[in-house]
Protein backbone atom coordinates (compact mmCIF):
# COMPACT_ATOMS: atom_id res chain seq x y z
CA UNK A 1 0.00 0.00 0.00
CA UNK A 2 1.88 2.76 -1.41
CA UNK A 3 -0.66 5.75 -0.76
CA UNK A 4 -1.32 5.88 2.99
CA UNK A 5 -3.58 8.19 4.46
CA UNK A 6 -3.91 11.91 3.81
CA UNK A 7 -5.63 14.56 5.93
CA UNK A 8 -3.85 17.41 4.76
CA UNK A 9 -7.15 18.61 2.76
CA UNK A 10 -8.88 19.13 6.21
CA UNK A 11 -7.16 22.85 7.06
CA UNK A 12 -9.42 24.11 4.33
CA UNK A 13 -12.07 21.81 4.95
CA UNK A 14 -12.73 23.51 7.84
CA UNK A 15 -15.07 26.13 7.10
CA UNK A 16 -17.49 23.74 4.58
CA UNK A 17 -17.76 20.99 7.45
CA UNK A 18 -19.11 23.39 9.64
CA UNK A 19 -21.73 25.03 7.10
CA UNK A 20 -22.84 21.04 7.07
CA UNK A 21 -22.89 20.86 10.51
CA UNK A 22 -25.02 23.76 11.32
CA UNK A 23 -27.32 22.97 8.28
CA UNK A 24 -27.23 19.39 10.06
CA UNK A 25 -27.99 21.05 13.59
CA UNK A 26 -30.96 22.91 11.97
CA UNK A 27 -32.76 20.42 10.42
CA UNK A 28 -32.80 18.23 13.57
CA UNK A 29 -33.81 20.96 15.80
CA UNK A 30 -36.53 21.96 13.54
CA UNK A 31 -37.63 18.31 13.23
CA UNK A 32 -37.33 17.61 16.58
CA UNK A 33 -40.11 20.86 17.29
CA UNK A 34 -42.44 20.23 15.01
CA UNK A 35 -42.31 15.82 15.11
CA UNK A 36 -42.77 16.04 18.87
CA UNK A 37 -45.49 18.58 18.36
CA UNK A 38 -47.33 16.12 15.80
CA UNK A 39 -45.99 13.01 17.74
CA UNK A 40 -48.29 14.37 20.30
CA UNK A 41 -51.42 15.10 18.79
CA UNK A 42 -51.44 12.18 17.10
CA UNK A 43 -50.79 10.29 19.84
CA UNK A 44 -53.89 11.71 21.52
CA UNK A 45 -55.82 11.24 18.13
CA UNK A 46 -54.39 7.40 17.89
CA UNK A 47 -56.58 7.28 21.89
CA UNK A 48 -59.42 9.79 21.35
CA UNK A 49 -62.95 8.67 20.32
CA UNK A 50 -63.48 9.93 17.00
CA UNK A 51 -62.78 6.17 14.63
CA UNK A 52 -61.80 7.39 11.74
CA UNK A 53 -58.87 9.73 13.04
CA UNK A 54 -57.75 6.39 15.15
CA UNK A 55 -57.53 4.42 11.51
CA UNK A 56 -56.12 7.10 9.96
CA UNK A 57 -53.35 7.43 12.33
CA UNK A 58 -52.99 3.87 13.30
CA UNK A 59 -52.50 3.62 9.12
CA UNK A 60 -49.94 6.64 8.78
CA UNK A 61 -47.47 4.84 11.72
CA UNK A 62 -48.12 1.70 9.91
CA UNK A 63 -47.02 2.76 6.49
CA UNK A 64 -44.04 5.02 7.73
CA UNK A 65 -42.65 2.35 10.13
CA UNK A 66 -42.55 0.43 7.48
CA UNK A 67 -40.78 1.76 4.70
CA UNK A 68 -37.21 3.43 4.78
CA UNK A 69 -37.05 6.95 5.14
CA UNK A 70 -34.93 7.08 1.69
CA UNK A 71 -37.70 6.24 -0.15
CA UNK A 72 -40.04 8.78 1.67
CA UNK A 73 -37.54 11.32 1.23
CA UNK A 74 -37.43 10.32 -2.53
CA UNK A 75 -41.48 10.04 -2.79
CA UNK A 76 -41.95 14.11 -1.14
CA UNK A 77 -39.04 15.55 -3.16
CA UNK A 78 -39.38 13.70 -6.57
CA UNK A 79 -42.90 12.00 -6.64
CA UNK A 80 -44.89 15.00 -5.13
CA UNK A 81 -44.53 17.34 -8.13
CA UNK A 82 -45.65 14.56 -10.04
CA UNK A 83 -49.19 15.40 -8.45
CA UNK A 84 -48.39 19.68 -8.58
CA UNK A 85 -46.99 19.67 -5.64
CA UNK A 86 -43.04 20.66 -5.64
CA UNK A 87 -41.30 21.74 -2.63
CA UNK A 88 -37.72 22.86 -2.20
CA UNK A 89 -34.75 20.71 -0.91
CA UNK A 90 -35.06 22.01 2.58
CA UNK A 91 -38.57 22.32 3.40
CA UNK A 92 -39.42 18.58 1.70
CA UNK A 93 -36.14 16.81 4.00
CA UNK A 94 -37.68 18.86 6.88
CA UNK A 95 -41.26 17.28 5.88
CA UNK A 96 -39.69 13.89 5.62
CA UNK A 97 -37.80 13.86 8.37
CA UNK A 98 -40.87 15.61 11.14
CA UNK A 99 -43.24 12.78 9.17
CA UNK A 100 -40.32 9.64 9.63
CA UNK A 101 -39.72 10.51 13.42
CA UNK A 102 -43.78 11.35 14.22
CA UNK A 103 -44.36 7.96 13.30
CA UNK A 104 -42.29 6.55 15.96
CA UNK A 105 -42.77 9.34 18.21
CA UNK A 106 -46.67 8.62 17.54
CA UNK A 107 -46.12 4.92 19.29
CA UNK A 108 -43.86 6.82 21.86
CA UNK A 109 -45.88 9.28 23.46
CA UNK A 110 -49.15 7.27 22.73
CA UNK A 111 -47.28 4.28 25.37
CA UNK A 112 -46.64 6.91 27.85
CA UNK A 113 -50.47 7.94 27.90
CA UNK A 114 -50.81 4.12 28.44
CA UNK A 115 -48.95 4.37 31.39
CA UNK A 116 -50.55 6.79 33.22
CA UNK A 117 -53.21 5.84 35.26
CA UNK A 118 -57.19 6.96 34.84
CA UNK A 119 -56.68 8.48 38.32
CA UNK A 120 -55.16 10.96 37.31
CA UNK A 121 -57.35 12.22 34.80
CA UNK A 122 -60.44 11.72 37.25
CA UNK A 123 -59.08 13.75 39.95
CA UNK A 124 -58.29 16.20 37.57
CA UNK A 125 -62.41 16.55 36.24
CA UNK A 126 -63.05 16.06 39.34
CA UNK A 127 -61.52 19.29 40.52
CA UNK A 128 -63.62 21.01 37.60
CA UNK A 129 -60.79 21.63 35.39
CA UNK A 130 -61.32 21.65 31.51
CA UNK A 131 -61.01 18.42 29.64
CA UNK A 132 -58.17 19.94 27.62
CA UNK A 133 -56.58 21.38 30.50
CA UNK A 134 -56.22 18.14 32.20
CA UNK A 135 -54.49 16.36 29.32
CA UNK A 136 -52.06 18.86 28.85
CA UNK A 137 -51.32 19.87 32.61
CA UNK A 138 -51.63 16.72 34.22
CA UNK A 139 -51.40 13.59 31.74
CA UNK A 140 -49.33 14.47 28.75
CA UNK A 141 -45.92 15.77 31.52
CA UNK A 142 -46.40 12.64 33.21
CA UNK A 143 -46.50 10.46 30.21
CA UNK A 144 -43.42 12.68 28.21
CA UNK A 145 -41.29 11.88 31.42
CA UNK A 146 -42.24 8.63 31.25
CA UNK A 147 -41.09 7.78 27.72
CA UNK A 148 -38.69 10.82 27.37
CA UNK A 149 -35.83 8.52 27.00
CA UNK A 150 -37.36 6.55 24.16
CA UNK A 151 -37.43 9.45 22.34
CA UNK A 152 -34.34 10.65 22.80
CA UNK A 153 -33.00 7.85 21.05
CA UNK A 154 -35.53 8.26 18.07
CA UNK A 155 -34.49 12.07 17.72
CA UNK A 156 -30.61 10.53 17.61
CA UNK A 157 -31.55 8.36 15.09
CA UNK A 158 -33.63 10.50 13.47
CA UNK A 159 -30.37 13.08 13.06
CA UNK A 160 -28.48 9.82 11.97
CA UNK A 161 -30.57 9.05 9.17
CA UNK A 162 -31.24 12.41 7.59
CA UNK A 163 -27.25 12.20 6.25
CA UNK A 164 -29.61 10.72 3.83
CA UNK A 165 -31.18 14.24 2.29
CA UNK A 166 -27.74 14.97 1.22
CA UNK A 167 -29.10 12.97 -1.85
CA UNK A 168 -31.99 15.23 -2.84
CA UNK A 169 -28.85 18.46 -2.41
CA UNK A 170 -29.62 19.91 1.12
CA UNK A 171 -26.47 20.56 2.15
CA UNK A 172 -26.10 19.01 5.20
CA UNK A 173 -22.75 17.50 6.45
CA UNK A 174 -22.90 14.45 3.92
CA UNK A 175 -23.58 16.45 1.07
CA UNK A 176 -20.36 18.95 2.10
CA UNK A 177 -18.35 15.36 2.42
CA UNK A 178 -19.69 14.43 -0.99
CA UNK A 179 -18.16 17.88 -2.44
CA UNK A 180 -14.88 17.44 -0.77
CA UNK A 181 -13.97 13.61 -1.58
CA UNK A 182 -14.92 14.64 -5.17
CA UNK A 183 -12.48 17.63 -4.96
CA UNK A 184 -9.36 15.81 -2.79
CA UNK A 185 -9.90 12.43 -4.28
CA UNK A 186 -9.73 11.14 -0.33
CA UNK A 187 -13.24 9.54 0.19
CA UNK A 188 -12.35 7.22 2.92
CA UNK A 189 -10.52 10.03 4.72
CA UNK A 190 -13.00 12.38 4.07
CA UNK A 191 -15.62 10.19 5.22
CA UNK A 192 -14.20 8.72 8.47
CA UNK A 193 -13.44 12.38 9.62
CA UNK A 194 -16.80 13.17 8.67
CA UNK A 195 -18.28 9.56 10.39
CA UNK A 196 -16.38 11.04 13.69
CA UNK A 197 -18.63 14.40 13.40
CA UNK A 198 -21.65 12.19 13.10
CA UNK A 199 -20.26 9.93 16.25
CA UNK A 200 -19.67 13.11 18.37
CA UNK A 201 -23.27 14.60 17.25
CA UNK A 202 -24.89 12.29 18.04
CA UNK A 203 -23.57 12.33 21.80
CA UNK A 204 -23.99 16.33 22.07
CA UNK A 205 -27.42 16.03 20.78
CA UNK A 206 -28.22 13.09 23.26
CA UNK A 207 -26.64 15.55 26.47
CA UNK A 208 -28.65 18.60 25.23
CA UNK A 209 -31.71 16.57 25.02
CA UNK A 210 -31.17 15.03 28.31
CA UNK A 211 -30.39 18.59 29.79
CA UNK A 212 -33.16 20.01 28.00
CA UNK A 213 -35.56 17.18 29.43
CA UNK A 214 -34.74 17.97 32.64
CA UNK A 215 -35.02 21.42 32.64
CA UNK A 216 -38.87 20.99 31.03
CA UNK A 217 -40.05 17.79 32.70
CA UNK A 218 -38.02 18.07 36.44
CA UNK A 219 -35.66 15.92 37.67
CA UNK A 220 -35.86 12.05 36.94
CA UNK A 221 -36.40 12.69 32.95
CA UNK A 222 -33.98 11.63 30.63
CA UNK B 1 -40.44 2.28 -25.80
CA UNK B 2 -43.01 3.02 -23.88
CA UNK B 3 -43.53 1.72 -20.10
CA UNK B 4 -46.58 0.47 -19.22
CA UNK B 5 -47.60 -0.06 -16.03
CA UNK B 6 -47.13 -3.28 -15.56
CA UNK B 7 -43.60 -3.02 -17.60
CA UNK B 8 -42.59 -0.82 -14.43
CA UNK B 9 -44.10 -3.17 -11.63
CA UNK B 10 -42.38 -6.04 -13.48
CA UNK B 11 -38.71 -4.38 -13.22
CA UNK B 12 -39.82 -3.03 -9.77
CA UNK B 13 -40.20 -6.57 -8.45
CA UNK B 14 -36.98 -8.55 -10.19
CA UNK B 15 -35.09 -6.07 -8.20
CA UNK B 16 -36.86 -6.72 -5.25
CA UNK B 17 -35.32 -10.34 -5.26
CA UNK B 18 -31.53 -8.46 -4.83
CA UNK B 19 -33.61 -6.73 -1.76
CA UNK B 20 -34.40 -9.90 -0.06
CA UNK B 21 -31.26 -11.39 -0.99
CA UNK B 22 -29.06 -8.45 0.44
CA UNK B 23 -31.60 -8.57 3.41
CA UNK B 24 -31.47 -12.16 3.89
CA UNK B 25 -27.60 -12.09 4.27
CA UNK B 26 -27.13 -9.16 6.29
CA UNK B 27 -29.36 -10.85 8.81
CA UNK B 28 -27.41 -14.06 8.58
CA UNK B 29 -23.98 -12.97 8.67
CA UNK B 30 -25.08 -10.17 10.67
CA UNK B 31 -26.70 -12.57 13.27
CA UNK B 32 -23.67 -14.62 13.15
CA UNK B 33 -21.03 -11.79 13.63
CA UNK B 34 -23.29 -10.45 16.80
CA UNK B 35 -23.41 -13.97 17.98
CA UNK B 36 -19.60 -13.43 18.32
CA UNK B 37 -19.69 -9.94 19.75
CA UNK B 38 -22.10 -10.86 22.14
CA UNK B 39 -19.62 -13.42 23.40
CA UNK B 40 -17.08 -10.31 23.50
CA UNK B 41 -19.82 -8.36 25.24
CA UNK B 42 -20.47 -10.64 28.25
CA UNK B 43 -16.53 -11.50 28.76
CA UNK B 44 -15.35 -11.85 31.87
CA UNK B 45 -12.23 -9.68 30.83
CA UNK B 46 -12.85 -6.07 30.87
CA UNK B 47 -11.02 -4.92 27.75
CA UNK B 48 -12.98 -7.67 25.68
CA UNK B 49 -16.12 -5.82 27.37
CA UNK B 50 -14.77 -2.45 26.53
CA UNK B 51 -13.76 -3.55 22.67
CA UNK B 52 -17.45 -5.04 21.87
CA UNK B 53 -18.77 -2.22 24.01
CA UNK B 54 -16.98 0.75 21.47
CA UNK B 55 -17.64 -1.56 18.71
CA UNK B 56 -21.86 -1.02 19.41
CA UNK B 57 -21.67 2.69 20.55
CA UNK B 58 -20.11 3.19 16.95
CA UNK B 59 -21.76 2.00 15.17
CA UNK B 60 -25.37 2.55 16.75
CA UNK B 61 -24.20 6.64 16.91
CA UNK B 62 -22.79 7.39 13.61
CA UNK B 63 -24.99 7.41 10.25
CA UNK B 64 -25.03 3.68 8.48
CA UNK B 65 -24.84 5.67 5.12
CA UNK B 66 -21.30 6.54 6.39
CA UNK B 67 -20.68 2.94 7.20
CA UNK B 68 -21.52 2.08 4.08
CA UNK B 69 -19.58 5.20 2.44
CA UNK B 70 -16.29 4.02 4.63
CA UNK B 71 -16.75 -0.08 3.66
CA UNK B 72 -16.92 1.66 0.13
CA UNK B 73 -13.82 3.33 -0.36
CA UNK B 74 -11.74 1.62 2.83
CA UNK B 75 -11.80 -1.74 0.93
CA UNK B 76 -9.86 -0.47 -2.24
CA UNK B 77 -7.24 0.92 0.45
CA UNK B 78 -6.30 -2.47 1.72
CA UNK B 79 -6.38 -3.97 -1.85
CA UNK B 80 -9.85 -5.47 -2.55
CA UNK B 81 -11.28 -4.53 -5.79
CA UNK B 82 -15.24 -3.34 -4.13
CA UNK B 83 -18.37 -4.12 -6.22
CA UNK B 84 -21.41 -2.82 -4.72
CA UNK B 85 -22.61 -6.24 -3.53
CA UNK B 86 -19.48 -6.96 -1.81
CA UNK B 87 -19.66 -3.20 -0.24
CA UNK B 88 -23.67 -3.52 0.59
CA UNK B 89 -23.30 -7.13 2.22
CA UNK B 90 -20.39 -6.14 4.05
CA UNK B 91 -21.80 -2.67 5.62
CA UNK B 92 -24.82 -4.33 6.50
CA UNK B 93 -22.92 -7.42 8.56
CA UNK B 94 -21.15 -4.99 10.47
CA UNK B 95 -24.07 -2.17 11.48
CA UNK B 96 -26.75 -5.32 11.68
CA UNK B 97 -23.95 -7.42 13.96
CA UNK B 98 -23.65 -4.72 16.44
CA UNK B 99 -27.60 -3.83 16.73
CA UNK B 100 -28.13 -7.34 17.51
CA UNK B 101 -25.48 -7.88 19.80
CA UNK B 102 -27.23 -4.79 21.65
CA UNK B 103 -30.58 -6.59 21.55
CA UNK B 104 -29.13 -9.88 22.56
CA UNK B 105 -27.25 -8.62 25.58
CA UNK B 106 -30.58 -6.81 26.79
CA UNK B 107 -32.09 -10.55 26.51
CA UNK B 108 -29.22 -12.12 28.90
CA UNK B 109 -29.70 -9.00 31.06
CA UNK B 110 -33.95 -9.73 31.70
CA UNK B 111 -32.54 -13.17 32.60
CA UNK B 112 -33.72 -12.72 36.27
CA UNK B 113 -29.97 -13.05 38.69
CA UNK B 114 -31.51 -15.38 40.80
CA UNK B 115 -31.42 -17.84 37.86
CA UNK B 116 -27.42 -17.00 37.99
CA UNK B 117 -27.04 -17.30 41.76
CA UNK B 118 -29.46 -20.68 41.23
CA UNK B 119 -27.54 -22.18 39.17
CA UNK B 120 -24.27 -21.12 40.48
CA UNK B 121 -25.30 -22.45 43.92
CA UNK B 122 -25.46 -25.80 42.08
CA UNK B 123 -22.09 -25.50 40.97
CA UNK B 124 -22.72 -24.62 37.34
CA UNK B 125 -18.98 -23.28 35.68
CA UNK B 126 -20.07 -20.13 33.99
CA UNK B 127 -20.38 -21.69 30.34
CA UNK B 128 -22.17 -24.36 31.81
CA UNK B 129 -24.80 -21.28 33.58
CA UNK B 130 -24.86 -19.89 29.93
CA UNK B 131 -25.52 -22.89 27.72
CA UNK B 132 -28.09 -24.48 30.41
CA UNK B 133 -29.82 -21.75 32.35
CA UNK B 134 -29.58 -18.56 30.74
CA UNK B 135 -29.22 -18.78 26.64
CA UNK B 136 -32.67 -20.64 26.94
CA UNK B 137 -34.26 -18.43 28.55
CA UNK B 138 -32.84 -15.11 26.98
CA UNK B 139 -33.42 -16.82 23.56
CA UNK B 140 -37.20 -17.21 24.06
CA UNK B 141 -37.41 -13.11 24.88
CA UNK B 142 -35.05 -12.28 22.17
CA UNK B 143 -37.40 -13.99 18.80
CA UNK B 144 -39.53 -10.75 18.96
CA UNK B 145 -37.13 -8.23 19.21
CA UNK B 146 -34.44 -10.03 16.76
CA UNK B 147 -37.28 -10.23 14.01
CA UNK B 148 -38.50 -6.82 15.01
CA UNK B 149 -34.69 -5.46 13.57
CA UNK B 150 -35.39 -7.54 10.46
CA UNK B 151 -37.61 -4.63 9.61
CA UNK B 152 -34.44 -2.80 10.08
CA UNK B 153 -32.48 -4.59 8.08
CA UNK B 154 -34.78 -4.45 4.99
CA UNK B 155 -34.92 -0.80 5.05
CA UNK B 156 -31.43 -0.53 5.68
CA UNK B 157 -31.09 -1.94 2.29
CA UNK B 158 -32.29 0.62 0.62
CA UNK B 159 -29.17 3.01 1.39
CA UNK B 160 -27.17 0.32 -0.56
CA UNK B 161 -28.69 2.15 -3.65
CA UNK B 162 -26.61 5.18 -3.06
CA UNK B 163 -23.09 3.17 -3.23
CA UNK B 164 -24.92 1.44 -6.54
CA UNK B 165 -26.48 -1.26 -5.46
CA UNK B 166 -29.14 -2.52 -8.07
CA UNK B 167 -31.68 -3.83 -5.51
CA UNK B 168 -35.41 -1.96 -5.56
CA UNK B 169 -34.55 1.90 -4.43
CA UNK B 170 -31.81 1.87 -7.31
CA UNK B 171 -33.87 0.45 -9.86
CA UNK B 172 -36.94 2.90 -8.97
CA UNK B 173 -34.85 6.10 -9.61
CA UNK B 174 -33.69 4.32 -12.88
CA UNK B 175 -37.29 3.90 -13.92
CA UNK B 176 -37.80 7.17 -12.80
CA UNK B 177 -35.52 8.96 -15.08
CA UNK B 178 -36.76 6.54 -17.88
CA UNK B 179 -40.41 7.14 -17.45
CA UNK B 180 -40.76 10.77 -15.49
CA UNK B 181 -43.51 9.13 -13.73
CA UNK B 182 -42.31 9.67 -10.08
CA UNK B 183 -45.27 10.14 -8.18
CA UNK B 184 -46.13 6.49 -9.61
CA UNK B 185 -42.56 4.96 -9.37
CA UNK B 186 -41.71 5.73 -5.81
CA UNK B 187 -45.37 4.78 -4.71
CA UNK B 188 -44.75 1.30 -5.91
CA UNK B 189 -41.17 1.38 -4.61
CA UNK B 190 -43.04 2.49 -1.04
CA UNK B 191 -45.51 -0.40 -1.66
CA UNK B 192 -43.24 -3.17 -2.18
CA UNK B 193 -41.31 -2.22 1.22
CA UNK B 194 -44.03 -2.12 3.09
CA UNK B 195 -45.47 -5.50 1.77
CA UNK B 196 -41.90 -6.90 2.60
CA UNK B 197 -41.75 -5.32 6.19
CA UNK B 198 -45.18 -5.17 7.66
CA UNK B 199 -46.00 -9.23 8.02
CA UNK B 200 -42.92 -8.81 10.36
CA UNK B 201 -43.42 -5.61 12.06
CA UNK B 202 -46.96 -7.78 12.89
CA UNK B 203 -45.49 -11.30 13.44
CA UNK B 204 -43.07 -9.15 16.06
CA UNK B 205 -45.84 -7.33 17.60
CA UNK B 206 -47.79 -10.55 17.80
CA UNK B 207 -44.82 -12.59 19.72
CA UNK B 208 -44.18 -9.66 22.07
CA UNK B 209 -47.88 -9.79 23.29
CA UNK B 210 -48.08 -13.48 23.29
CA UNK B 211 -44.63 -13.58 25.74
CA UNK B 212 -46.55 -10.54 27.70
CA UNK B 213 -49.20 -12.64 27.96
CA UNK B 214 -47.81 -15.83 29.03
CA UNK B 215 -46.01 -14.08 31.87
CA UNK B 216 -48.22 -11.48 33.15
CA UNK B 217 -49.38 -13.57 35.82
Amino acid sequence: MGAGLDFGWLSEAGYVLAHGVATTILLIAVTTLLGGALSVVAAAARRGTVAWLRGLVAGYVELIRNTPFIVQLFFIFFGLPGIGLRLDAIPAAILAMTINLSAYGTEIVRSGLDAVTAGQREAGLALGLRARTVFLRIVLPQAVRAVYPALTSQIVITMLESAVVSQIAVRDLTYEADLIQSRTFRAFETYAVVTVIYLALSLLLRRVLVAGGRRVLGQGAG
Amino acid sequence: MEFTLWDILRNLLLAARWTIVLSLAGFLFGGIAGGGLLVLRLARRKPLRVVARLYIELFQGTPLLMQLFLVFFGLPLIGIDVQPWLAAGLGLTLAASAYLAEIWRGCVDAVPRGQWEASASLAFGYLQQMRFVVIPQALRLAIAPTIGFSVQIIKGTALTSIIGFMEVSKVGTVIDNATFRPFTVYAMVAAIYFILCWPLSRLAKYLESQFHAAHSH
